[in-house]
């Protein structure tokens, strides 16, 4: 864990950050930056005191989006939220709706066709490879490269989306999983073009590859910036390519095995230092072992019903008693928790949201660095607000 | 070398903009309005109802079931039932919904009336250029608003209207089989107690009714595997949409829960 | 015939003049040039923003504006109408004084500069001797039109942004004086019409633009990546980056004001493209001595064309870097090569004509490229690196 050139001193409880001592002279600035900025992914507040131009202190506000999304899953059914669900990291909501659809089969103790289960690996792993085309489509935006790397990324990001329409109906807010499989089946028709679009996606990642990897300016403002330690991060709970960019092994892939992702050979990057630079190579390798993954998958993917032919959709009770199902979604460890008391209502209706629990660090990451790089370490967190606020 | 990096992007640059001349990965924009592109056959925006035949009150498949305003999860459907009967294609009363209101500023596409509904009376609409100026009613579409015939439905969804017409007209042909058999052996009967006549079966020539009529195991991966071999049937003409004389099937609500058919395929098998 | 051509412009004066009488001729002759380059500027100002947006569009595998006029042309009249009705906002605590002149002196000291630049054969406003340090003089004063408007603005993100703009600013003024410094020490005069004319022979075709030398095409880069800098343009556009608090020394300025600001940063880059291309790229000089025919203020304007292109090639790719690693970059490497390309022009000149000059020149000026280059990036641990797999 503390590789080569990661310090790792212990502070007397990490919720407590060092204080960084100002020179004395000159008073200390108060910004708000937010919530209507340019590059907070959504609206999202940071009040930061600075001293020139180093930070003193950050303290992220939010809830700006706050849209009852718990308290919406209580009081109706559990098909019923599954439309919801779409809405918490809207840039994946297959994911999202696999992670629910996950703790309620939990909780009734459903089985799922295995035809079903390779589609939604083909749907998650698609997902997950517009999610990290995105976000560091985005990270380059927000270091001023006048969003030429964010058009090429939503370039085949728009690829993708049209598989999504052309299978679910619909390019964001796909409702596709259920309890109990999917909704529909794909056609020989979606499976070729997904194979032309997965076909196509090696030369754009490397296309893409060619601009992190060599930009000096890109190094410059990237290495060494924005560091955590593995320590602080287990401690803290973070999760997804945050962590294993700290260099912690820990892919809920390979450790819960959920799914069927046994079946399947790929790798799980690391990073050694912790910093911003590293989070974004570990989730372009990522891409990569998506890919690898899509292609397994979509070679042998079975035939077969894709829904439980016992499953129900209407009228489902499910007897008293408590899940929690997560997944490993593109921004980290996505989890529902379930009670349920036997009515059509889940009693308790609880979502472990990766980007919340992931930015709780953020002030530690922050301190002491420059304002220009506060915009940077927040965008290598990779949140969406949907998530943080829901 | 300093500055190689910087190069290299540069180069990238180059090239993404001389291609975006001569090839089209690398010129994406479609100038909406003039150019289009065209939606896949999956799409889905707000419901509609579907209605068979020409005149859109008497045909309208709905019967006010109140399954999807329950089900709806934002809530965003009003039904009120009617206080009589109208007959449906095939003669039988069934009641209709007076009113049907759809708030689609509430609604958000999620699918899930069109999944429940038992009467393949609510579909999917493609159409989202519904912008209107009108605050408070400009988007409550009412029943009217949101009939559109089968023909329609035809045009949009083409594979799924075809497999809705013709698991509807299997329903049809089973019920009519059922009847057919009800009235002979009715028949029987009044042979022996001369009774007044048989009653009434409504029959005519249902030139369309291409499927044979098996006796319909209910389990939901037959019905599967039946809509998809009736889809791949050879010859077997399209049901002719909205010529009213082939309707859908009347069917009582028990009959209808046993063959609710959560897995619908969109096009073609599975690969079986 | 194309001794007319050439010279049309000039011709054309003489020709209007040449109806007043004589006591009037030099005023209004004077009178006459500046309308015409300060009615040709911003109308090349305004092409060149619809030509910014087409092609950081086409970068982007987008189109750019194409709907108001044909392929977008008139976007800058659409844009001009939207600033010129906009409400004019002063803040209340504003120097209102201050507040109103920064852009007004931006936008006349960028003007200044053109007094000297050669567009053309014998189509220079005013000949000085000292041309080139008018010209530097001026360019300076841009800085103080920074300074005036975030501080006048009485608001933190303005007074940050503009600090960090002059900051920036004064250090790559220095780079650029630098790098103009050898051209004078080999031409032996700050004449911008002299210098111009030390370029103007041909040997075997080609010109003896000052880019072609070792040293030259050094201080070429040295000078472009500092004019860049100077006109606050990416990668160096930190001072009015939107990322960062909002829009830096402009946040206040609304309107017509604000199009004031743009105006003078467009104009600021053809200043300073035109004085470089007057240095390094031999002014209105035809690239090849076949070319001659075609006017020379063609050249000009086409020389200004293509360093427009690159600047709008270098915002469309590059990312931006932070402040204190430009001025890293500015004060530890830029300077250093500057001072040593001076080292390497006076070693040219003591060595004598010949091919040894130019391997001994070109060696010295590569290997100190490689060395200050990767010791800037090893000691900050820059890199590329390697990733390695959980198993």
């Amino acid at each position: 864990m503390s590789s080569s050139g990661m310090k790792t001193e212990k502070l007397p409880g990490w919720n407590r950050p060092p204080v960084i001592d100002t020179d004395g002279e000159g008073e200390l600035l108060e910004v708000a930056m937010g919530p209507h900025h340019p590059s907070t992914h959504g609206v999202f507040r940071m009040d930061v005191v600075l001293d020139g131009e180093r930070v003193i202190r950050l303290k992220p506000v939010f809830g700006y989006l706050h849209r009852n999304h718990e308290q919406l899953g209580q009081s109706q059914s559990y098909l019923a939220s599954m439309p919801y669900t779409d809405r918490l990291d809207y840039f994946c909501s297959l994911t999202n709706n696999w992670a629910y659809a996950l703790a309620v089969e939990k909780l009734v103790g459903q089985e799922v066709p295995e035809r079903a289960e390779y589609l939604r690996v083909i749907l998650a792993e698609l997902t997950r490879v517009q999610n990290h085309a995105s976000t560091i489509g985005f990270l380059l935006q927000e270091m001023g490269a006048s969003g030429t790397p964010l058009m090429y990324a939503f370039r085949e990001r728009e690829k993708i989306l049209d598989l999504f329409e052309s299978l679910t109906g619909s390019r964001m807010m796909c409702n596709y999983m259920r309890f109990g499989g999917c909704r529909v089946d794909a056609s020989p028709a979606w499976l070729e073009a997904t194979r032309k679009v997965v076909a196509g996606l090696p030369a754009f990642v490397d296309e893409f590859e060619r601009f992190l990897m060599t930009n000096e300016i890109l190094m410059a403002r990237c290495q060494g910036i924005g560091i955590l330690r593995p320590d602080l991060a287990v401690n803290a709970g973070i999760s997804g390519p945050m962590l294993r960019g700290s260099g912690v092994n820990y892919d809920i892939r390979k450790i819960d095995h959920y799914g069927i992702y046994d079946r399947f050979k790929f790798r799980v990057p690391l990073g050694d230092h912790g910093d911003i630079y590293d989070r974004y190579m570990v989730r372009m390798l990522e891409m990569r072992e998506s890919i690898s993954i899509l292609n397994q998958a979509l070679k042998e993917l079975p035939g077969g019903p894709v829904m439980d032919p016992k499953a129900k959709i209407r009228n489902f009770r499910p007897k008293p008693g408590e899940a929690y199902g997560r997944i490993e979604a593109p921004k980290g460890e996505l989890g529902f928790y379930l009670i349920s008391d036997g009515s059509p209502n889940p009693y308790r209706y609880r979502v472990r949201p990766p980007s919340l629990i992931n930015l709780t660090v953020l002030e530690d990451m922050c301190l002491g660095s420059n304002v220009a790089d506060v915009v940077l370490i927040f965008g290598s967190v990779d949140i969406v607000l949907g998530e943080v606020d829901r | 070398m300093l500055g190689d990096g910087i190069l290299k992007g540069l180069a990238e640059t180059a090239k993404n903009f001389a291609g975006s001349f001569v090839s089209k990965e690398r010129m994406t924009t479609v100038e909406y309005p003039e150019e289009r592109l065209p939606l896949p056959e999956a799409a889905r925006n707000f419901p509609f109802l579907v209605y068979d035949g020409d005149d859109w009150e008497k045909g309208l498949r709905c019967v006010a079931c109140q399954i999807c305003e329950k089900e709806c999860p934002p809530k965003c459907i009003y039904i009120e039932k009617s206080k009589d009967k109208k007959p449906d294609y095939v003669g039988k009363p069934q009641i209709y919904p007076a009113k049907f209101d759809i708030d689609i500023s509430v609604c958000m596409s999620c699918q899930i009336c069109v999944e429940v509904c038992p009467f393949e009376a609510i579909k999917m609409n493609t159409e989202f250029e519904l912008a209107t100026d009108d605050r408070f009613d400009g988007l409550l579409l009412d029943r009217k608003q949101l009939a559109r015939s089968n023909e329609y439905y035809h045009q949009i969804h083409p594979t799924e209207a075809s497999e809705v017409d013709a698991r509807l007209a299997e329903e049809k042909a089973k019920v009519e089989a059922k009847a057919k058999a009800a009235a002979e052996a009715a028949a029987a009967k009044a042979v022996t107690a001369p009774a007044t006549g048989a009653p009434a079966v409504p029959d005519a020539a249902k030139p369309a009714a291409q499927a044979e009529p098996k006796p319909a195991p209910t389990t939901k991966a037959a019905e599967v595997a039946k809509a998809s071999a009736m889809a791949t049937a050879p010859a077997a003409p399209k049901p002719v949409p909205g010529t009213g004389t082939d309707g859908p099937a009347p069917m009582t609500t028990e009959d209808r829960k046993n063959a609710e058919t959560p897995a619908k395929t969109n096009e073609g098998e599975p690969k079986a | 015939m194309i001794e007319r051509l050439d010279q049309i412009f000039v011709l054309l004066k003489h020709w209007l003049l040449g109806y007043l009488p004589e006591s009037w001729q030099t005023p209004v002759g004077v009178i006459i040039s500046v309308a015409c380059i300060v009615g040709l500027y911003p109308a090349l100002f305004a092409v060149t923003t619809v030509l910014e947006r087409k092609g950081v569009g086409r970068i982007q595998n987008r189109l750019g504006p194409n709907r108001v006029g044909p392929y977008g042309i008139l976007q800058p009249m659409a844009d001009g109408i939207k600033s010129l009705t906009k409400e004019d906002i002063v803040p209340t605590s504003a120097d209102a004084v201050v507040h109103f002149l920064a852009p007004i002196i931006l936008v006349v000291t960028v003007f200044m500069g053109f007094a000297v630049l050669p567009m053309g054969r014998n189509m220079v406003l005013v000949d000085m001797d000292a041309g080139l340090l008018f010209y530097f003089a001026m360019g300076a004063s841009t800085e103080l039109s920074v300074f005036m408007a975030g501080w006048s603005s009485r608001n933190k993100y303005s007074l940050l942004g503009a600090m960090r703009a002059v900051a920036q600013m004064i250090s790559y003024e220095v780079a650029l004086l630098l790098s103009s410094v050898v051209i004078v020490m080999m031409t032996g005069s700050l004449s911008l019409v002299k210098i111009v004319e030390a370029q103007n022979h041909y040997s075997y075709g080609l010109p003896h633009w000052y880019i072609f030398t070792p040293w030259g095409f050094a201080a070429f880069i040295m000078y472009a990546i500092a004019g860049t800098a100077e006109t606050n343009r990416s990668p160096f556009d930190l001072p009015e980056g939107e990322s960062e608090l909002v829009a830096g020394y402009h946040t206040e300025y609304s309107g017509f004001k604000f199009a004031l600001f743009f105006l003078g940063e467009y104009v600021a880059m053809f200043s300073i493209s035109g004085l470089g291309s007057t240095l390094f790229l031999g002014g209105w000089m035809a690239p090849l001595s076949g070319l001659q025919f075609i006017p020379s203020w063609i050249w000009f304007f086409g020389k200004l064309f293509v360093s427009m292109c690159v600047f709008i090639w270098l915002r469309g790719t590059l990312p931006r870097l932070r402040q204190d690693q430009l001025m890293n970059f500015a004060w530890k490497f830029v300077l250093p090569m500057c001072l040593l390309n001076l080292f390497v022009a006076a070693l040219w000149r003591f060595m004598g004509d010949g091919w040894l000059r130019w391997i001994v020149c070109s060696a010295i000026l590569i290997v100190a490229y490689f060395s200050i280059g990767r010791e800037g990036m090893r000691r900050k641990h820059f890199g590329p690196r390697s990733y390695r797999y959980a198993a």
